[in-house]
C-alpha cells in the first residue's frame, strides 16, 4: 500500500492539475460536461425527472432496458467516431515535417479509447440492447428469468460508460492500446490514471455482461413458449444462446486478468511485470483466451439477425436450419482453441503455431456454411430489397473478403509478415464493422417497428447504408494496401519518402462518407419520429415475418403476450398465417405476475462506480464507503420478498381492448 | 388453453427451478474464475525470483487443520439442509451457527498464515510465485468471507421470519455455494500446498 500512502488521504491522487490543459483534450472535457448539464437542464425545464425515474431509471422491463442500452451505445458510437476523425486526420496529415494535430501521447490515448469504446460500449451495448428487445418476445415469454438482475447488468454497463467518459474530464485515458499489454500497462511505464480508468470501466461493465449472460441462458432454456423445443427455436435465439454460452465461459477470464493487472498496479504484485518473476506473456495469453471468444460473442448475434432478416425478406424459410445450429456450436467450441493466433510471433514454436493456425482455418468452415445457407435462402426467393437486406448484402461481400484476409493471416509464416501491420487493422475492421455493426444496424431497422410502433424511413435508411458501404471500402481498402507496404498500426507520424500519404488521405475521405452515413441515420431517426403517424404499424407484423415476436402488438404491452402463444413449429407465426388459424375472439385472460420497478439496480451500479473511481484515484475512504453501500444494497434487495405485482385478468382485457 | 396458461404463470416451484438453475450457472462461472487463477498459479509457481519456494514456506499439518475445519463445516451445512427438509427452524439455526463458527475459524487460520508470511518478508510483493499464491488462496478466502456474511444475514432473517418458499430457496443456494467453496479448497490443498510442499 506504499503508493497509497504518498497521496492525500482525502483526495487520493486527485488534484486540480488533473483537469485537461491541451486545447483538443479540453474540447472533449467541455463536450462531456456540457452534454451532462444540457441534459439536466432539459429534464428540469420540461419537468421530466419524475417521469424519467418512474418509467425508465427504475424499470425492470427488458424492452425499456433494451432501449436504454441502445441509446447509450449510440452516444458511444458518436464518441468513438470522434476518435476516428482525430486518428484519420492525424495520419492523413502527419507525414514528413508535418506533425498533425495530436501529440504522440494524445494519439495513443485516442486509439486506446477508440478500441475500448467501440468493442465494450458500442458493440456489446447494441448486442445486449437487441437481445433484451427481441429474445423474450421471440421465445413467447413475458419476461427474462431474472428481471432485477437484468436491470443491474444494464446499470453496471452504464457505470462503465460513465467511467470511460469521466477520463476525458479528470485525469487521462490509457495510452497502452485497447488490450493494455504489460509491461507497458504496468505502473513503471504507465504511472498515471489512464490504465486504471481502462481497468475499472471494463471490470464493472464486464461484471454486468457476465450476469446478463447467465440471465439469458436461463431465460432461453427455461422460459420458452409451450411446444417450442430446442430445435424449433428461432435462429436469433439460437445464436444468442451460443453467444451467452461464450460469455459465461470467457468473461470470468477477463475478470481475473483485469484483477491481476490491478493488483500489480496497486499492491505491487508481480504477475505481469518484467522483473521479480512476473510473466508478461501470461497476460497476453489470458486476455486473448477471453478476447478471441469475445469477437464471436459479438458476431454470433449479428449472424442471428441475418438469419431472421434473410428468410423474412426472401419469403422463404431459412435454408439448412440444422446445419445453422451446428455451425453456431462449432464456432462456440472452436473459438476457445484459436486464441494463440493473436501472437504467433511470441515464439511458442512451430508445433504450437501450426496447431492454432490450422484451428483458425477450420473455424472459417462453419462460418462459410452460414454464408452459403443465407445465400441459398435468397435463391429462388421473392426477395424484397429493404434496408435490412441491403445491410445483409453489404455484409456478405465485405465480411467474406475480411474473412479470407483472416484465413491468410492464420498461416503463421504469413502472419510473421503481417503481424501488427495495418493489414491486420483492416482485417478486423472488416469483421467488426461489416459483420457486427452492419448486422446490428440490420437488426435495429428490422425490429424498430416492433419496439416503437412505427417504421423507420426507408429512403434515408438506404442512403445511410450506401454511405456506410462506400465509406467503409474507401477507409479500409487503403489500409490493406498500406499494411502490405509495411505500415504498422498505431503510428502517429511517418516519413514522407515512404509515399503512404495519398492512401492515408483516401482513408480519411472514406471516414467522411462514414460520417455522412451516421448523419443519415440520425436524420432517419428524427424524420421517422416526426412522420411517425404515417408509418404506424397497426398489425404488429409489418414485414410479413415468421417468428413469434411479430405475434403481439407493436409496441408490445408490458407483459408481452396477453395469451402465451403456441411455439410448436419453426417459424411459428408463419405457420399460423399459412394455416389461417384464427385467433380466438374472446380469449381466456388470466392474472399476470410482473416484477415491480426497483431502483436497486441503479444503487448497486452507483456503488460500483464509486468503488471504481476510488480505486483509480486511490481514495481509500471512498472505496470503503462504496463497498459498504454495495453490500447494503445487495442485502436489502435480496432479502426482500415483496418484488412482484399482479395485473388482473380484467385489467389485461381492458388493455387488450384498447390496442 | 387453461393448461397452456398455467405453465406460464410464475408458480413458486418454477421460480425456484429457474433460480437454482441460474445459481448453478453462476457457480460454473466462478469455477472458470478459479480455473484461471489455478492456471496462473501453476505457470508462476517456479517464478520465485530468488525468494523462497512453497516447500520452505508451507506448514502441511497447519493447512490440514484448516482443511478439516472446512470439511467439517460442509458436513454441518449439510445437516442444516436436513433440518430444513424437516422444517425444524431451531435445528437449522443451530447447524448454521456451527457452520459459521467452523468457517470463521478457517478464515482466522488463513489470515494468521498470511500475516505470518508477510511479516517474515514473504509478502505478495516478493515474487511472481507469492503474488499468485496470495491471490488464489485469498480469492477463496474472500469467497468464504462473503459466504459467512450471507450466512449471518440469512440466519438473522430466519429468526424473525416463517420458513417460506423464498427462505428455503435462499438456504439451498447458500449450501450450494458453501459446498462449491469446499471443492475449490480441495484443489487448493492438493495443487498449492501438497504439490508445493514436495
Amino acid at each position: 500500500m506504499s503508493l497509497f500512502a504518498t497521496t492525500s488521504a482525502l483526495w487520493g491522487r486527485l488534484s486540480i492539475n488533473e483537469l485537461p490543459h491541451d486545447v483538443i483534450m479540453a474540447g472533449g472535457a467541455v463536450t462531456v460536461v456540457g452534454a451532462v448539464f444540457a441534459t439536466i437542464a432539459l429534464l428540469t425545464i420540461t419537468k421530466r425527472w419524475k417521469w424519467l425515474w418512474k418509467e425508465w431509471l427504475t424499470s425492470v422491463d427488458p424492452k425499456k432496458i433494451g432501449i436504454m442500452y441502445i441509446i447509450l451505445s449510440t452516444l458511444m458510437l458518436l464518441r468513438g467516431l470522434a476518435d476516428v476523425i482525430m486518428m484519420r486526420a492525424q495520419q492523413a496529415l502527419a507525414s514528413g515535417d508535418a506533425h498533425g494535430i495530436l501529440s504522440a501521447d494524445h494519439f495513443q490515448q485516442v486509439f486506446s479509447a477508440h478500441g475500448t469504446i467501440m468493442i465494450f460500449f458500442v458493440a456489446m451495448g447494441f448486442m445486449f440492447g437487441l437481445i433484451n428487445l427481441v429474445v423474450p418476445l421471440q421465445i413467447g415469454s413475458r419476461d427474462v428469468s431474472f428481471p432485477f438482475l437484468n436491470a443491474t447488468s444494464f446499470w453496471l454497463f452504464a457505470a462503465g460508460v460513465v467511467l470511460v467518459n469521466l477520463s476525458l474530464v479528470v485525469g487521462e485515458f490509457s495510452a497502452a492500446g485497447w488490450l493494455a499489454y504489460p509491461p507497458l500497462s504496468e505502473l513503471q511505464y504507465s504511472p498515471g490514471t489512464g490504465v486504471d480508468y481502462w481497468i475499472w470501466s471494463l471490470q464493472i461493465s464486464g461484471a454486468g455482461s457476465l450476469l446478463a449472460g447467465i440471465n439469458f441462458i436461463a431465460t432461453i432454456l427455461k422460459m420458452r413458449a409451450p411446444g417450442m423445443t430446442l430445435m424449433k427455436m428461432p435462429m436469433f435465439t439460437w445464436s444468442v444462446l451460443g453467444a451467452m454460452t461464450l460469455v459465461v465461459f470467457a468473461f470470468p477470464i477477463l475478470t481475473v486478468t483485469l484483477t491481476l493487472l490491478a493488483l500489480d498496479r496497486s499492491l505491487g504484485m508481480h504477475f505481469f511485470t518484467s522483473v521479480m518473476g512476473g510473466n508478461p506473456m501470461m497476460y497476453v495469453n489470458l486476455i486473448w483466451a477471453w478476447g478471441h471468444p469475445e469477437v464471436y460473442i459479438l458476431i454470433l448475434p449479428a449472424f442471428g439477425v441475418f438469419s431472421e432478416v434473410v428468410p423474412t425478406f426472401s419469403r422463404k424459410r431459412l435454408f439448412g436450419y440444422t446445419s445453422m445450429v451446428w455451425a453456431i456450436w462449432a464456432i462456440v467450441f472452436l473459438s476457445f482453441i484459436v486464441w494463440l493466433h493473436h501472437f504467433f510471433t511470441m515464439g511458442a514454436g512451430a508445433d504450437v503455431n501450426a496447431f492454432f493456425g490450422i484451428m483458425t482455418m477450420i473455424i472459417a468452415v462453419p462460418t462459410g456454411v452460414k454464408i452459403f445457407n443465407w445465400i441459398f435462402t435468397m435463391y429462388r426467393g421473392r426477395v424484397h430489397f429493404t434496408s435490412p437486406m441491403l445491410w445483409f448484402m453489404g455484409f456478405v461481400v465485405m465480411f467474406t473478403i475480411g474473412g479470407v484476409a483472416g484465413v491468410l493471416m492464420a498461416v503463421p509464416p504469413a502472419d510473421f509478415q503481417l503481424h501488427n501491420s495495418l493489414f491486420l487493422v483492416a482485417h478486423f475492421h472488416s469483421m467488426i464493422i461489416s459483420g457486427v455493426l452492419f448486422g446490428y444496424f440490420a437488426g435495429l431497422s428490422y425490429w424498430f417497428p416492433k419496439i416503437f410502433g412505427f417504421k423507420l424511413n426507408e429512403t434515408l435508411g438506404k442512403l445511410a447504408f450506401w454511405n456506410w458501404l462506400i465509406g467503409f471500402i474507401l477507409a479500409f481498402v487503403p489500409l490493406y494496401i498500406l499494411g502490405l507496404m509495411g505500415a504498422t498500426r498505431r503510428m502517429d507520424h511517418y516519413d514522407a519518402s515512404l509515399g503512404w500519404q495519398p492512401l492515408f488521405i483516401v482513408a480519411g475521405v472514406g471516414v467522411m462518407f462514414v460520417i455522412a452515413g451516421v448523419g443519415c441515420q440520425v436524420l432517419q431517426l428524427a424524420y421517422s419520429i416526426w412522420k411517425r403517424n404515417e408509418n404506424r404499424d397497426t398489425t404488429g407484423d409489418p414485414w410479413n415475418a415468421r417468428t413469434l415476436e411479430w405475434a403481439t402488438s407493436s409496441p408490445p404491452p408490458e407483459y408481452n403476450f396477453a395469451v402465451i402463444p403456441d411455439g410448436s413449429s419453426r417459424d411459428a407465426l408463419w405457420e399460423q398465417k399459412q394455416n389461417n388459424k384464427p385467433l380466438p375472439k374472446d380469449p381466456l385472460y388470466t392474472d399476470i405476475v410482473v416484477p415491480k420497478n426497483t431502483p436497486y439496480g441503479l444503487f448497486i451500479a452507483g456503488a460500483a462506480l464509486a468503488f471504481g473511481f476510488a480505486m483509480i484515484w486511490h481514495i481509500l475512504w471512498l472505496g470503503a464507503v462504496a463497498v459498504f453501500a454495495l453490500l447494503l444494497a445487495i442485502i436489502t434487495r435480496t432479502t426482500s420478498d415483496n418484488t412482484t405485482r399482479v395485473i388482473t385478468a380484467k385489467e389485461v382485457k381492458t388493455m387488450e381492448g384498447t390496442q | 388453453m387453461a393448461a397452456i396458461e398455467s405453465t406460464n404463470q410464475l408458480s413458486d416451484a418454477q421460480a425456484d427451478d429457474r433460480s437454482l438453475f441460474g445459481f448453478w450457472l453462476y457457480l460454473m462461472t466462478d469455477c472458470i474464475l478459479f480455473a484461471t487463477l489455478f492456471a496462473t498459479f501453476v505457470v508462476m509457481r517456479n517464478n520465485t525470483a530468488g525468494g523462497p519456494a512453497g516447500s520452505t514456506l508451507f506448514d502441511l499439518p497447519y493447512v490440514l487443520t484448516e482443511t478439516l475445519l472446512l470439511l467439517a463445516s460442509s458436513f454441518t451445512a449439510g445437516l442444516s439442509m436436513i433440518a430444513l427438509q424437516r422444517q425444524r427452524k431451531r435445528h437449522i439455526l443451530g447447524w448454521l451457527a456451527v457452520t459459521f463458527a467452523l468457517g470463521a475459524a478457517f478464515l482466522v487460520m488463513e489470515l494468521l498464515e498470511f500475516h505470518h508470511l508477510a511479516t517474515d518478508g514473504n509478502s505478495w510483493r516478493r515474487s511472481g510465485f507469492l503474488s499468485a499464491y496470495f491471490t488464489l488462496v485469498g480469492t477463496h478466502g474472500l469467497h468464504i468471507t462473503v459466504g459467512l456474511l450471507w450466512m449471518g444475514v440469512l440466519a438473522w432473517k430466519l429468526r424473525t421470519q416463517a420458513l417460506g418458499q423464498n427462505m428455503v430457496r435462499r438456504l439451498t443456494m447458500l449450501n450450494m455455494f458453501w459446498h462449491f467453496l469446499d471443492i475449490v479448497w480441495i484443489f487448493i490443498f492438493s495443487i498449492v500446498y501438497m504439490i508445493g510442499a514436495l
